[in-house]
Parts: structure tokens; C-alpha cells; sequence
């Protein structure tokens, strides 16, 4: 009789050239994509940034007009925000997730493909407009009256608005397959209390999208009807109001900044038991504090408009609310202090960035604890003081977390360990430079320098923290580009990492590296918070039946369980690849193209496609169970 | 055909025993549909709070300059055959999962002469009416009122499209006892979407009354 791993490798194997590239429905392959697409996107909007920092090197330069400033700033955080930070985090989760919990792929292969193509395509047509020079130019979060059509006449915004509304298909589908991928695919066994606080952070994370997400899809409709139709949502004079923008805005803005803190906070939460060599300490604690930021992370919008003139009463619920998010973000770093201080640490270059991360999140956090105090949030708004406190938060909390994830499940990945001496180098460039660009930042604000502004004057002060800040992007894109390289090198020459080369505690540790196409031989039954260090007959990804082990040989299936236990429900069949979710998403690219240049009958036409392709993609063929 | 976890050896094979088609809340497009219809919550909840805001940062009189309060009598109508469509619509579903397929054609097609017929109304009677005396450019109030049915009217078409490709599925025979998920997931949209509107009625209708 043949072995399970000779009777499943035909049936999930999907074979190479282009019907497989364009076609593939393999959660691994698809997370690598997000990744891979995701640091290209940090690439460039890391250059918009050295841009911008060789313009303020120095007091009254010329290397940028002011409008290609306020282009690239606006561009760097639409960027950074949309195109790196959200696909990077779903990259990981789609890679680990499922390989984290047991299951044979995400819950729906297909959606997953397309949510990556959405993505791909909305990020072309957001830096598509480069090309025509009409870039994005009134910020990241595009405060109206400057973004409607009288003070913005240009296409900018409607690459903006339109961009936007594109890839939160892509983000609100993706979020939504977690959502039930975590629900419904897990092992047997794996009940709500032994899953990885990873998961849990993918989990809050996509909890975040589904709610939060569409204040900002609609707000981005109505400013196009607003801007193309003369619809009145934002202009005083048609009975609208411009602050409900920033309304609508912040109240996906806040949560979009914790959705990406969430799962890197996830992240760090998978690497330091491993690294400790203990059980996580307050694992409970850290769950429940993950949940209370994405609940919370509802009710603190307004400190981002202290400055706007709203009733006080308003004011201060939000303060006390901000000042309420220290509990939980305090609790998961006392329970990772915790963690290693009681464990024996193990200082590889994972755990590195991750000390790294939670030194940098706490200043973070102290600067973003100040800003709950209104009066003190009056006094700093739109000044450097800011820019500060939100890289601190966001470079720290979540690119630290990533660059640690890379170093730590590269070897999953790749099949082979990355270099530790390089991701030494590395960990240090990008260390002191983020230190040397963000920490002066403090000090300019406080001395009154205004973001967003494309020079400044000499003898303000502001001249040498400028100049640091310029020294040291370069110090950390070093480190940054070290690690590349140290990724590119290490995937045909680096040292083969075997099955577990950390000595991990979830499930991903027990099976190749890299993982087979269906992921495990036998989907495994969990007894363990930690399955891969008391269940050693989980090792080679094969856990015999006699043990709980599902070997599901029968066909192209994976197992659906119950909610809370986990207990078995069902065998449901999984779709193979197809190249339709590809095809739906250039009719959209057409349609949002078409709605951009005002060529009605393109977007008519795209439409029209989108309906044909998504009835391609439908289409019953009798591989499938009936959905 | 099922058998309950807890009642399994673990030595059985169990990819043998348990049922190989997941319905209802087994299955993962039930699952999607749920997370799909809160997202869509979300959405209309987005606009009804936006409408709400933008009435009062607006002058006491409401709505604006001088427009007429909504008639009624059309809307309730509208509402009355709307709602009613969820009744064949739940007589369908439970036909499907009962195997029922005869029950099941003839419920799916009464919903969807209903929800057309809400849709034909809205687009022939109601906006013409309303067209004469405002519209979406005219101002906020006019801007919210279209924004907001136009959306919903927008759902109507989409769940009847929907319901088109689980009838001609459920002509083929691809719904019984033990398939009928689709059929399941149409159901829930369709209910959701009723649901929507008695908000959309509440905020654009009923509310300048007050």
C-alpha cells in the first residue's frame, strides 16, 4: 500500500509553468506572492521617503518642487499603509495560518487567489499615476475641503478614492476568509484555548477590516460622487460638512493603524515562547488583550481631531478611552517580559528584533499616551512631534515584528536557515537608524516644525535634528537591503534548516520546510497548547491514526470542525486551480479604470466582464461541493 | 450518514464516517455569507450614521430648502411586498434542506416576483415622483436619499441575480437533502437584505415625520 504522501501528492500537486502560476489556489504560494509584492511596495515607498529626507537635509534645498513633496508624502503613506503593512501581515497569515492550525489550505482557495490579484492590480493603479503625473498630493488621510473638485481639479484624488475603494475588495475578502479559516479549519482538538496567539492576532485583525473597513470605502464613494456627479456630502454650501470626512476617515483610520499592530503583536507572541523555551506566561491575558484593542480600537477616533473644534464632553469620553488602550498594550509586554525573564533566552536574530520591537513600541507608546492629554495633543498636532510617535508605533510595532518573522520562519519558507551574522549586521543598521531618523523628530517637533512641509528656514533649531534624521534613513535602508540580500542568498546557499530548527511549539515546526502542497499527511488531532513539544508523534507531519491522525486520501478535501471545541463536522472538498479570479480581477482593473477617465463605456464594458468571469468562476464543473 | 464526533474511536478511520457534504453551519459558505452580510452591515450602517450626522449639523428645518416631507403611502407598499417575500423565500429553504424540490422552485420564483416587482416599483413610480421635486444634486438631503435607496435598490438586484443562478441550479436538480448550502446562503442574503431596508424606511421615510 502505497504511503500517504505517495497517494496525496498527485491530488494536491498543481504542477508548474503558466496555467499553474496564473491559476494557483496554494495558500503557500499565495502568501509568498503577498510578501514578495508587499517589501516591493516598502521598497518604493521607502525611496519616496529618502527622497524626502535628502529634500529637508538641509534648510531651503531645492532637490523637490513642493509638489512633488506633497506627492510623495502622500504617496509613502498611502503606500506604506495600504500596499505594505496590510498585504505583508496577510502574507504571513496566509503562509502560516493554516499551517499553524492544521488545516490542508485557507477556507476558500479561490477568494484567496483573487484577493491577491485585487491587491496586485490595486496597487498598480494607485502608482499608475505617477505615470501621468497625478499623483495623490493632499495626504494620507486627504482632509476635505483640499481634496474636492475646485481646490484638487486634477485626477489625483480619483486615483485615491478609486484606489482605495479597489483594494479594500482585496483586504474585506482576504479578512473574511481568516475570519473562517479560523473559525472552521482547525485540527481536531484545537480548541479556542490552545490556539496560537498568532492566529488569534490574524484573527482580530480580520475582525477589524470587516467593521471597520467600510466607514472608508464609503466615505471614498462619496467623495467621487461628491467630486464627478456634484453629489453634496462635504461641501458646507450643499448642506454637507468637511469634518464628517475626517469623521468617517478616523474612524477607519484608528483601527487600520491597530490592524497593523495586531497581528505583528501576534507575531512577537509566536516568537518569544520559542525563543524562551517555556510556555507562554498569561496566555489567556494576551488573548484577551488582543480582543480589547480591536473593541477599543472603535471608540478612540476623535484624538485624531483634538485640534478641530469639537464639544468637549466628546473630547474627553475619547481621551479617557485612549488612555485605556495602555492596559492591554501593557499587559502583553509584562506577559512577554515575563516569558523570558522566567525562560532561557535564546538571543538569535528573531529574537533580536523582536526586543528591538518591544523597546521601540513602549517609546511608542509613551508619545502616543501624551497624545491622549488633549491639551498637549493641541499644542503638538501636525507638528514633527507626530511623525515621530507614529513611526515609532508603526515601524517599531509592526516592521520589526516582520523583519523578525522573516528571520524566523524564513528557514519554513526557504527550506534553509538565513545567515545569522548578517541578520546581526542587519538588526543593528536598521536598529540605530531607525533611532537616529525617528528620535530627532521628537526634538524638531517640540521646537515647532510642521509636517508636511517641504523645507524650512535656517536658525530655527530645527537644522540639526534634520540633518540626523537624513543620516540615519540611510543607516537603516543599509539594514534594511542587508536583509534582502541575506534572504536571496540564503535561498540556494544557506545552511538547510530541516523540519524544526528552533525547536518550535506549534504545528507549522512538525512538518517540511517547505511545507508539501498539502501542508500535513495526516491532518493532525491536538492535545497541547504547545502540540509540537508534547505530542512527538506529530513530528514528520504524520501523526499516525491510531493517534488521531486524518490522512483524508480519499480526495481533494480538508476537514471542517466546530466552532469552540473544534470537534470534527464534515470532509468538504476544496477547489483546485483557476485562472478565473485572475481574469475577474483585469475586468475590475477595466471598470476602475474606465470610472477614473470618466470612459463610461469602458467601465460599462469591465462591468459587463466582471459578471461573465465571476459566472466563469462559478460555474459549476462538479469538483466542488455545491456552495 | 452523520455521525457525531464524540462517538468515534480514534482508532476509526474518520474520513470514511463523517458526512463528505457540510451544510448550513458546517460548511464554510455559510460561514462567508455571515462575515460577508456584517461587513454589508457595516456599510449600510455607515451611511444611516452619516445621514443622521449631516441632519443635525443641518438648520432646524429638515429637509432643506423648502422640500416636502416623504410621502408614504408608497413606500409602505413597497415595504408590505418586500417583506413579503421573505416568507417563500423561508418556505424555500426549508423545502431545500428537507429535499422538497418542488416546494423549493416555486418559493425561490414567488420571492423573486416580489423583489422584482419592490425593484420595479422604486425605479418606475418612486424616484420619478421624487425626481420632480429633487435630486441628488440639489443637496445633502437629496445626495443621502439616492446614496441610500440607490444602495439598497442595488442589493435587490444583486440578491435576485443571485436567486436566478440558484433557481436555474435548482432546475437542474443540484439541491437535495444533503446539498443545498446555495440555496441556504441565498436565504440569508435575501433576509438580511429585508432587514436593511426596515432601517432604510426608518431613516429616509419615517424620520422627517418626526
Amino acid at each position: 500500500m502505497a504511503s500517504y504522501a505517495e497517494r496525496l501528492e498527485p491530488v494536491w500537486r498543481e504542477g508548474s509553468g503558466l496555467a499553474s502560476w496564473v491559476g494557483t489556489v496554494d495558500h503557500k504560494r499565495i502568501g509568498l506572492r503577498y510578501l514578495y509584492t508587499g517589501f516591493a511596495f516598502f521598497v518604493i515607498a521607502g525611496l519616496e521617503a529618502m527622497l524626502m529626507r535628502v529634500q529637508l537635509a538641509r534648510p531651503e534645498l531645492a532637490v523637490l518642487s513642493p509638489q512633488a513633496y506633497n506627492e510623495l508624502f502622500s504617496m509613502h503613506g498611502v503606500t506604506m499603509m495600504f500596499l505594505f503593512a496590510t498585504p505583508v501581515l496577510s502574507g504571513f497569515g496566509n503562509y502560516f495560518v493554516p499551517l499553524m492550525i492544521g488545516a490542508r489550505d485557507m477556507a476558500f482557495p479561490r477568494l484567496n487567489a483573487f484577493g491577491y490579484w485585487v491587491f496586485l492590480g490595486a496597487g498598480f493603479f494607485l502608482n499608475s499615476a505617477f505615470i501621468i503625473r497625478q499623483a495623490p498630493d493632499d495626504g494620507w488621510f486627504n482632509y476635505l475641503p483640499l481634496a474636492n473638485a475646485n481646490f484638487t481639479p486634477s485626477l489625483a484624488i480619483d486615483f485615491y478614492a478609486l484606489g482605495l475603494i479597489f483594494i479594500g475588495v482585496s483586504t474585506t475578502s482576504g479578512a473574511i476568509n481568516f475570519i473562517v479559516t479560523i473559525l472552521k479549519l482547525r485540527a481536531p482538538g484545537m480548541t479556542l484555548n490552545r490556539i496560537p496567539i498568532f492566529v488569534w492576532g490574524e484573527l482580530a485583525f480580520a475582525l477589524t477590516v470587516v467593521f471597520a473597513l467600510p466607514a472608508l470605502t464609503i466615505a471614498s464613494v462619496f467623495l467621487e460622487l461628491e467630486r464627478r456627479f456634484g453629489f453634496h456630502f462635504y461641501d458646507a454650501a450643499g448642506g454637507g460638512d468637511p469634518v464628517l470626512w475626517q469623521h468617517l476617515f478616523w474612524f477607519f483610520g484608528h483601527p487600520e493603524v491597530y490592524l497593523v499592530v495586531l497581528p505583528a503583536l501576534g507575531l512577537a507572541s509566536a516568537i518569544i515562547p520559542t525563543f524562551s523555551r517555556r510556555t507562554m506566561i498569561g496566555y489567556t491575558y494576551i488573548v484577551l488583550a488582543e480582543l480589547f484593542i480591536f473593541v477599543i480600537s472603535f471608540g478612540v477616533w476623535v484624538h485624531h481631531m483634538f485640534a478641530v473644534g469639537l464639544p468637549t464632553i466628546a473630547m474627553g469620553f475619547i481621551s479617557a478611552a485612549s488612555f485605556m488602550v495602555v492596559i492591554p498594550s501593557g499587559t502583553q509586554i509584562f506577559a512577554w517580559l515575563a516569558t523570558m525573564v522566567s525562560g532561557r533566552l535564546v538571543l538569535s536574530t528573531p529574537m533580536l528584533f523582536v526586543l528591538g520591537f518591544i523597546l521601540l513600541f513602549v517609546i511608542g507608546g509613551l508619545s502616543g499616551a501624551m497624545f491622549s492629554a488633549v491639551p498637549f495633543d493641541q499644542a503638538t498636532t501636525d507638528s514633527y512631534f507626530v511623525v515621530a510617535h507614529l513611526h515609532y508605533v508603526l515601524v517599531g510595532g509592526a516592521v520589526f515584528p516582520m523583519f523578525a518573522g522573516l528571520y524566523h520562519w524564513g528557514p519554513k519558507i526557504l527550506g534553509r536557515k538565513l545567515d545569522e551574522r548578517l541578520g546581526k549586521i542587519s538588526f543593528w543598521l536598521m536598529f540605530v537608524g531607525f533611532n537616529l531618523t525617528f528620535f530627532p523628530m521628537h526634538i524638531a517637533g517640540l521646537l515647532g516644525q510642521p509636517r508636511r512641509t517641504y523645507t524650512y528656514h535656517e536658525g530655527l533649531g530645527w537644522d540639526l535634528p534634520n540633518l540626523l534624521s537624513t543620516m540615519g534613513v540611510f543607516v537603516m535602508g543599509a539594514g534594511i537591503l542587508v536583509t534582502f540580500w541575506n534572504w536571496l542568498r540564503s535561498e540556494h546557499q544557506g545552511e538547510l534548516a530541516g523540519d524544526d530548527p528552533w525547536g518550535g511549539e506549534t504545528l507549522e515546526w512538525t512538518t517540511g520546510s517547505p511545507p508539501p502542497e498539502y501542508n500535513f499527511e495526516t491532518i493532525p488531532t491536538v492535545r497541547s497548547r504547545e502540540p509540537a513539544w508534547d505530542q512527538p508523534e506529530l513530528h514528520g507531519g504524520a501523526q499516525p491514526p491510531e493517534q488521531g491522525g486524518r490522512p483524508l486520501t480519499a480526495g481533494h478535501t480538508t476537514l471542517s470542525t466546530s466552532v469552540t471545541d473544534a470537534e470534527p463536522q464534515a470532509i468538504v472538498r476544496m477547489p483546485h486551480a483557476s485562472p478565473w479570479p485572475m481574469f475577474l480581477t483585469l475586468a475590475l482593473m477595466l471598470t476602475f479604470y474606465g470610472m477614473l477617465l470618466s470612459s463610461w463605456g469602458v467601465a460599462v464594458a469591465g462591468a459587463a466582464a466582471s459578471v461573465g468571469a465571476l459566472m466563469g468562476w462559478l460555474w459549476p464543473r462538479g469538483e466542488t461541493q455545491e456552495t | 450518514m452523520t455521525v457525531a464526533a464524540h462517538e468515534l474511536e480514534p482508532t476509526e478511520r474518520l474520513d470514511e464516517v463523517l458526512p463528505s457534504n457540510a451544510n448550513g453551519s458546517a460548511s464554510f459558505a455559510w460561514w462567508g455569507m455571515v462575515w460577508l452580510i456584517a461587513t454589508e452591515a457595516a456599510l449600510f450602517g455607515t451611511i444611516i450614521v452619516s445621514y443622521w450626522y449631516l441632519r443635525f449639523r443641518s438648520a432646524p428645518a429638515w429637509p432643506p430648502d423648502g422640500i416636502a416631507k416623504p410621502e408614504l403611502v408608497l413606500p409602505l407598499i413597497m415595504s408590505a411586498i418586500l417583506w413579503s417575500s421573505s416568507i417563500p423565500v423561508h418556505v424555500a429553504d426549508r423545502a431545500g434542506r428537507e429535499g422538497d424540490e418542488r416546494t423549493l422552485r416555486i418559493g425561490l420564483l414567488i420571492g423573486w416576483v416580489l423583489g422584482a416587482a419592490f425593484l420595479a416599483l422604486l425605479l418606475t413610480v418612486e424616484y420619478p415622483e421624487v425626481l420632480r421635486e429633487f435630486t441628488p444634486r440639489t443637496n445633502a438631503y437629496g445626495s443621502l436619499f439616492f446614496t441610500l435607496t440607490g444602495l439598497h435598490g442595488l442589493h435587490v438586484a444583486a440578491g435576485l441575480s443571485f436567486s436566478a443562478w440558484v433557481q436555474v441550479r435548482a432546475w437542474r436538480g443540484a439541491f437535495d437533502a444533503q446539498r443545498h448550502v446555495s440555496v441556504q446562503n441565498f436565504a440569508m442574503y435575501w433576509h438580511f437584505v429585508d432587514v436593511v431596508w426596515l432601517f432604510v424606511l426608518l431613516t429616509i421615510y419615517l424620520s422627517p415625520h418626526l
